[in-house]
């Protein structure tokens, strides 16, 4: 089953490894990983989905905790959830561009880039829409396939990770200036 | 005031209380050697970097205070692996500080660069590369601040040459470390507090589960006063040897593989487990789905991510386990479990004759009777430092440790080599204490080259070496396991009184029970260290055991007078 964990970290050279380290140290599997910047300077927000049971999501998210550059840490409820992915893909056009053009409408992706046979596909959506574009368009030849990984966002209100986040604002991470490897 | 790195270094050192350091020389930590002349700091020169970590180590461990190790780059930092690794998985402070290649050279493989940040990532608390002299005094302070607070740990911080070379300002109050305190655990809820009392208050056959937890959180009194209140036996975890005392009434010894088979009976038939800084360790819970089956299980724990690793509870606590039992106290109810011990008492009973202690002296030297007599001389008061193996888990049976920190051996790690030079650092730290190192003829050939620091240092350590010319573990392992293939268990070793001659120290041999007491008397009252031998029978096993797997009331018991190893569950 799929766990999503948003973690908030010291934006720090280094501080991925120590997350992915973490991950494989535990033999969590790690389904995706995506890094980017925030809302507050000197902060990353990693969105990690994990193939695993709850107890062991959750002992992730202990053990998450235990990292000096770690933030805070979220483990998103089913359901509930924004989750977004960005697929860009390069189809061929031989047996038809128009009928290509065609599913990338129905799925509502964009058409980024066009060649004598093939053309670049974008597309944003749910885990579950990318796959059934990329289920759709693979009889017509994938040439190329390149996916982010899962953003993700909880529905509602904001977290109470953020909340947190925003209440400790005051604190400089990265204080030390040394680079945390 | 404008300082070189290296000054800051020192200077940090001092702050944070460091009056001894454990280190080697060389190259990349050049600038930082030299200038510790100007500061008031011992400096204890090792023969190999893995035996500085082990002296801060037992430095760490007798003391409660955090151990500091200095090397430098490249193989004086990857020496340093084995000591960390030691350290981090018995959540022991200590603070590193390597050197590092000039930061021009990172990464260009330069003499003597190794990527220790990257290599001790797994097996330190947190770790950090300095290359700026400014950025030295914050990563030292937090460096401190990380070992030392929540669950202890390793800490390593490598300084670049230049870093250490190139001028800055201490601001020390700027220098404030905040970051550790991101994740110190919460109180437990009260919810959940309330439950563990009603459990508490309504067990009929509990049992409390004595971890290092207790020595790290000092909170001795406070599990004293609970199992006095409420009348409840406490086995204890190898490391928790030494956190509760061994003579107290209520307790029980040490449980696991080679606890004795009252303690592991007492665990499997408990109706409540009250886990208290320990970690249900493998060697502790043997096969677990058939670990304590009728308990309900309240584990208190300051490091969230152990609770629900390996055997799920029924009231996790995280927190510090003082504060926890603080607020627990006041409604424990006091209660009588006579029947309960009385049971555990009869089984422990049977037990006493199959004791080896108890056999007569038949001419041959046992490794136990050692422990034993070692026990009785020293009135139990000795700080012992172990090595790993059957002599550890014979100390562990026979010694028995009613003060605090005064059992020092490696558990998670099962470091050989670690006892002469961790005795070292105990010493240093207690010179007060009576220093014992035990250790196998195997590990002890390790790290002996350290019989020249406590030389040079004039540290006074006493040393019995129980040889027994195997790996003594390993081959009872191959004896029970491998159909008694040897495979490369047997060992030679050097002439130990001799080895003693040359690094100039008193050294002695026994090989029978009778001249024991004698050649303890003599190594005592030595000035300087003194070694005795002690030739034991060759082939002798460590009981009961629980075989690795085995569920953990599946002992193989000790043979009895009449020397038949039995197996099974029913002690009586």
């Amino acid at each position: 089953m799929s766990h999503v964990l948003v973690i908030y970290t010291d934006d720090e050279p280094g501080v991925l490894t120590r997350v992915a380290m973490l991950f494989r140290r535990r033999g969590f599997n790690i389904h995706s990983l995506t890094v980017g910047p925030t809302e507050r300077v000197h902060v990353s927000r990693m969105t990690v989905v994990v193939d695993t049971d709850e107890a062991t999501a959750r002992r992730a998210v202990e053990h998450l905790r235990k990292l000096v550059n770690v933030l805070e840490v979220q483990q998103l409820g089913h359901g509930r959830n924004v989750v977004r992915d960005l697929a860009l893909l390069r189809v061929s056009t031989r047996q038809g561009r128009s009928e290509v053009l065609q599913l990338v409408q129905v799925f509502r992706a964009n058409v980024v880039d066009i060649a004598d046979d093939s053309v670049v596909i974008e597309c944003t959506g749910s885990l579950g829409k990318i796959e059934a574009l990329v289920d759709s368009l693979r009889p017509f030849g994938i040439l190329e396939l390149g996916r982010t990984g899962a953003v993700a966002m909880a529905r509602g209100e904001r977290s109470e990770a953020s909340n947190r986040l925003a209440a400790s604002a005051v604190e400089a991470p990265g204080s030390s200036g040394a680079m945390s490897v | 005031m404008d300082r070189t790195g290296a000054q800051i270094i020192w200077e940090c050192l001092l702050r944070e209380g460091v009056e001894t350091v454990f280190g080697y020389p060389g190259g990349a930590i050049l600038p930082t050697y030299d200038a510790m002349t100007e500061y008031p700091i011992r400096h204890v020169l090792v023969r190999h970097e893995q035996s500085a970590v082990h002296m801060a180590d037992g430095f760490a461990r007798a003391s409660g205070r955090t151990g500091v190790v200095v090397a430098t780059s490249g193989p004086g930092a990857t020496n340093l692996v084995t000591g960390l690794a030691t350290a981090m998985l018995d959540s022991i402070p200590l603070v590193a500080i390597t050197g590092q290649v000039g930061s021009g050279l990172l990464g260009t493989d330069a003499f003597q660069e190794v990527d220790i940040t990257g290599i001790t990532l797994p097996i330190t608390k947190h770790n950090y590369l300095v290359t700026r002299a400014q950025d030295i005094a914050p990563a030292i302070r937090e460096a401190f601040a990380v070992a030392t607070s929540g669950r202890p740990g390793p800490v390593l911080v490598d300084i670049t040459k230049d870093a250490q070379q190139g001028r800055a300002t201490l601001d020390w109050e700027g220098a404030a470390p905040t970051r550790h305190l991101r994740h110190i655990p919460p109180s437990p809820k009260q919810v959940d507090l309330d439950r563990a009392l009603a459990m508490i208050n309504a067990a009929q056959r509990p049992v409390i589960l004595a971890g290092h937890g207790i020595q790290l959180s000092g909170a001795r009194a406070e599990v004293l006063a609970l199992a006095e209140l409420a009348q409840i036996p406490f086995a204890e975890t190898l490391l928790g040897l030494g956190a509760v005392p061994a003579s107290h009434v209520l307790s029980l010894g040490m449980m696991g593989m080679h606890g004795e088979s009252w303690v592991n009976q007492a665990i499997q038939e408990a109706d409540l487990l009250i886990a208290l800084g320990m970690r249900f360790d493998d060697r502790v819970t043997g096969r677990l789905k058939e670990y304590a089956p009728n308990a309900l299980k309240i584990h208190v724990d300051i490091d969230a991510s152990e609770i629900n690793k390996l055997v799920p509870v029924d009231v996790p606590l995280g927190g510090d386990l003082k504060q926890v039992l603080q607020a627990m106290l006041p409604a424990v109810k006091a209660a009588d479990h006579t029947p309960w011990l009385e049971r555990i008492r009869s089984w422990r009973g049977d037990s006493a004759v199959r004791d080896i202690k108890n056999l007569p002296d038949d001419g041959h030297l046992y490794a136990a009777h050692v422990m034993h007599d070692l026990w009785k001389i020293t009135k139990g008061e000795a700080v012992v430092v172990t090595d790993v193996g059957q002599h550890q888990m014979w100390e562990a049976q026979y010694y028995h440790h009613d003060g605090e920190r005064s059992l020092i051996t490696s558990g998670g790690a099962g470091t050989m080599g670690f006892a002469l030079p961790a005795a070292i650092g105990a010493k240093l730290a207690r010179p007060e204490a009576e220093v014992w190192v035990v250790a196998g003829d195997g590990g002890f050939q390790m790290t002996f080259a350290e019989l020249m620091t406590a030389v040079q240092e004039g540290v006074k350590v006493n040393i019995a070496v129980i040889n027994n010319g195997y790996l003594g573990m390993v081959r009872q392992w191959q004896a029970l396991f491998y159909e008694g293939r040897y495979a490369a268990t047997p060992i030679l070793s050097p002439d130990f009184v001799k080895l003693a001659e040359a690094f100039g120290i008193h050294g002695q041999r026994v090989d029978k029970r009778s001249d024991l007491a004698v050649a303890v008397a003599l190594a005592r009252q030595q000035p300087g260290t003194a070694l005795i031998e002690f030739k034991v029978e060759q082939e002798d096993s460590v009981y009961p055991m629980v075989a690795a797997g085995a569920a953990l009331h599946d002992m193989i018991r000790r043979p009895s007078p009449s020397p038949i190893a039995e197996t099974g569950s029913d002690p009586v």
